[in-house]
């Protein structure tokens, strides 16, 4: 699955970042690295580009260069967002790449 | 005795900030040598580098003289230190300008000390620069920088911990209070006398770390003699840094040993060697910050801005919101604020000239030289200066919009609509500061990662007209729209606009074909600007106005004061179509026949514009001073289509020499004379154009 396919609101974990040169390169220097889960917040009006939300902080990215980054088909989920990034810290912090504590991580934080 | 640190950090980490608290005003702007990446720099103010003791330790030397057990050494007066602020960057790659820009001067300038200024509210990220800095092997200092946004939300890092953990002075600071910034002065000078470098360089660990190792063996040698600090190099051939390898000469040989580490590194690791490396940072980051950082949430600035983001970055208000706050500033500037500023300045204007005129009248001073002060210098620098207030409230609002966040959203709410024109999200931040000046917007394009861009940005910013053209469209739609003022000054920038979507269209379909570059970029939280870093901004364009008014504007008011009263053969002219200046404004006269201004004074004008826009009316001021009124004189000579046609030919024509001095130093001088001639023959076309419908309108 592409991270360009979520939908707002939803939240995966990259499973890796494909292309090559300046742009993978910068992709992976803004902490875009495999595991790390990413939360898309919203869409711009005019449907491009996406606001991500990482590592405690806000991005954004085109369509055509989220492409590029590939989640676990798995894990990707629809998750609440109380409108803060540190959740998507702690859960990452708490380790889990279990779907189930991550829901249980994410019901606490609510 | 003079030392530098140099000033690095993430975008958005306060970087400015810091550097405009530790230096005040005394700053000095020009670009890197080669390229156009803007080098700033400036002394450090003297309290902060006087009056403290150096902790020495045993083996170094300080102050040129051995160490031989641990003591204090006082610091004497007289120290001088300049600091560098390095461009906003997150990572050490050879991919950016501004990336390499900032290797090279690490590598080859070796500043005596370095801060590392980091956003302690998004510490992972800013760590991950921190790491390659390290490496680098220079004294250095972090500043921790936001640390009472995080204390105030009730996180907490344990600074003593993190510093112990990577061995690396940390300095908590809030660059917009001030706060710790003495201190971290203070601490950076004496990392920079007792020159103690960064003592922890290993972070990486498993395969990674084998294969850095490796390589730190095999070019050791090479290192030595080319003065590149080896840990760093090693990391960036692992990386597959091509131009670390021209930088230390990498033989064939050693090419090939090297892709043979890496690539068991690759399998060991199923994963490339770009990857690993990121992997391997952010892992330890993670490792690290697991001990000394308690995040708990996030903090209220940050929890605020999502707020205020569902309403400014909204599906539907977004847009609307924009126009909405542009349209409150244009009218706060001009209407408001501005106006009311600028009438004030006038009056003290007219007051000092009249006493001046008088004065000059009593003593008896003799005709030509009373005409050169009062008609010449005063007329023209006065009608000038007396627009200051108004840009310079332009200028505050539009650094308001820049420093709390919100351009950074315009970017990102835009860019779908920009990038249908070939340009990018944040091509909108020039072109807005366009409509203050084309001088920082065409510098502000800086930001653009592609020259494709920042081409196509350069030549379609002027069109934003720039506020040194206001005072003409005043004085024109006065005279000939009294009843529909607003409505014509409101047309001029819609259709400067209109122009430039064309423009760019066309542009980039022709000349400028090419991809479109990534738009990857950080939305930083919201924060209220520094009064103190607004206030030196301010201060900047203060400055900057008033040299120009006085040095190039004052010229050639001169200039053409003697080409208006003196002929060809140097004597005082009674008539001024005998003048100098007659001749050359009646050469190029006919230029201008179908857009229908004839009058060699217009054409004159234009071209005492290029000296500033704003020289168009104190030229015509001076010009028609013979024929009493300056209104009744214009309407004299231009009927309304031919006023239009005239007001549109100064919006869209060349640049004043300032811009154009800077648009040579962005993209070369062949792109600038291609920009100036293109942005001429558009405003001759559009201007034609205009006094043909309008004919047909009246």
């Amino acid at each position: 699955m592409k991270l360009s396919e979520l939908k707002p609101g939803m939240q995966g974990i990259i499973e890796k970042v494909a292309g090559e040169g300046a742009l993978r390169r910068h992709l992976l220097d803004m902490g875009l690295t495999p595991k790390t889960p990413i939360y898309v917040r919203k869409v711009a009006p005019m449907g491009d580009p996406m606001e991500l939300c990482l590592r405690g902080y806000e991005l954004t990215l085109r369509i055509s260069e989220a492409d590029n980054v590939h989640i676990k088909d798995e894990e990707a989920e629809t998750m609440f967002c109380s409108g803060s990034c540190a959740h998507c810290h702690t859960h990452r912090k708490e380790g889990s790449s279990n779907q189930g504590n991550g829901r249980k991580a994410w019901g606490r934080n609510k | 005795m003079k030392i530098t640190i140099a000033l690095i950090g993430n975008q958005n980490a306060g970087k400015t900030t810091l550097f405009n608290q530790l230096t005040g005003s005394r700053q000095h702007v020009g670009n890197f040598p080669g390229v156009t990446v803007e080098k700033k720099s400036g002394t450090l103010k003297n309290f902060y580098n006087h009056g403290f003791q150096v902790h020495a330790r045993e083996g170094q030397a300080v102050l040129g003289e051995e160490i031989h057990s641990d003591k204090l050494i006082e610091i004497p007066h007289g120290l001088e230190v300049e600091l560098v602020d390095l461009p906003g960057i997150y990572s050490l790659s050879p991919y950016t300008p501004e990336e390499r820009v900032t290797r090279d001067f690490l590598i080859h300038e070796k500043p005596d000390a370095v801060i590392n200024i980091l956003d302690a509210t998004n510490i992972e990220r800013n760590l991950y620069l921190s790491l390659q800095l390290m490496e680098m092997q220079i004294p250095m200092v972090m500043a921790l920088n936001m640390m009472d946004e995080v204390r105030k939300s009730g996180n907490s890092i344990d600074i003593e911990r993190l510093s112990k953990d990577l061995h690396i002075d940390i300095v908590p600071i809030a660059a917009n209070k001030a706060e710790g910034v003495s201190e971290l002065a203070q601490r950076t000078i004496t990392e920079a006398l007792s020159k103690h470098k960064p003592q922890k360089i290993d972070f990486c660990s498993g395969p990674v770390h084998k294969a850095i190792h490796a390589v730190v063996h095999l070019i050791e040698q090479q290192s030595t003699s080319y003065d590149i600090p080896l840990r760093f190099a090693a990391t960036k051939l692992v990386e597959g840094d091509t131009l670390m390898e021209d930088a230390l000469s990498v033989t064939a040989n050693q090419k090939e040993i090297i892709a043979h580490i890496v690539s068991e590194m690759e399998t060991e690791l199923d994963t490339d060697r770009e990857a690993a490396l990121a992997d391997m940072r952010y892992e330890y980051i993670s490792q690290i910050c697991s001990a000394s950082v308690i995040r708990h949430g996030d903090t209220q600035e940050q929890i605020r801005s999502v707020k205020i983001d569902s309403v400014l970055t909204h599906t539907y208000f977004a847009i609307p919101i924009f126009i909405g706050i542009m349209a409150l500033i244009f009218w706060l500037t001009f209407g408001i604020i501005g106006s009311t500023l600028s009438g004030l300045f006038e009056q003290l204007i007219e007051f000092v000239t009249g006493i001046v005129d008088s004065g000059l009248g009593s003593y008896g001073m003799s005709a030509a030289v009373h005409s050169l002060i009062i008609d010449g210098a005063f007329a023209g620098v006065g009608s000038v200066l007396s627009f200051m207030p108004t840009i310079l409230v332009l200028f505050f609002f539009l650094s308001l919009l820049e420093d709390s966040g919100y351009m950074a959203r315009v970017a990102f709410v835009m860019d779908s609509l920009l990038r249908k024109m070939g340009l990018s999200g944040k091509s909108i931040v020039p072109m807005l500061i366009g409509f203050g000046c084309s001088v920082p917007a065409i510098m502000a394009t800086r930001t653009l990662s592609s020259r494709r861009d920042k081409l196509l940005t350069i030549f379609i910013t002027p069109f934003m007209s720039c506020s040194a053209k206001l005072p003409v469209y005043a004085l024109f739609a006065q005279v000939f729209f009294p009843r529909h003022a607003p409505l014509v000054m409101i047309g001029l920038y819609a259709g400067g606009m209109v122009i430039a979507i064309v423009s760019a269209l066309v542009l980039k379909s022709t000349v400028f074909k090419g991809k479109p570059v990534p738009f990857v970029m950080e939305l930083p939280a919201y924060r209220l600007p520094a009064i103190k870093s607004m206030a030196i901004h301010i201060w900047e364009k203060a400055r900057d106005f008033l040299q120009k008014a006085f040095t190039v504007i004052f010229a050639a008011t001169i200039v053409i004061w003697f080409f208006q009263n003196f002929d060809t053969r140097l004597n005082l002219v009674t008539d001024a179509s005998d003048s100098i200046l007659s001749i050359i404004g009646s050469a190029i006269a006919p230029v201008f026949r179908p857009l229908g201004f004839t009058d060699w004074r217009l054409s004159t004008a234009l071209i005492t514009g290029l000296t500033a826009k704003e020289a168009v009316v104190s030229t015509l001021a001076v010009l028609f001073a013979g024929e009493g009124n300056l209104e009744l004189a214009l309407s004299a000579v231009l009927t309304a289509p031919s006023a239009l046609a005239f007001l549109v030919f100064i919006l869209l024509y060349m640049p004043c020499f300032a811009a154009l001095a800077v648009t040579k130093r962005e993209i070369g001088t062949r792109h600038a004379i291609a920009a100036a001639l293109f942005q001429t023959i558009t405003a001759w076309l559009a201007a034609a154009f205009v006094y043909f419908i309008a004919n047909l309108i009246v």
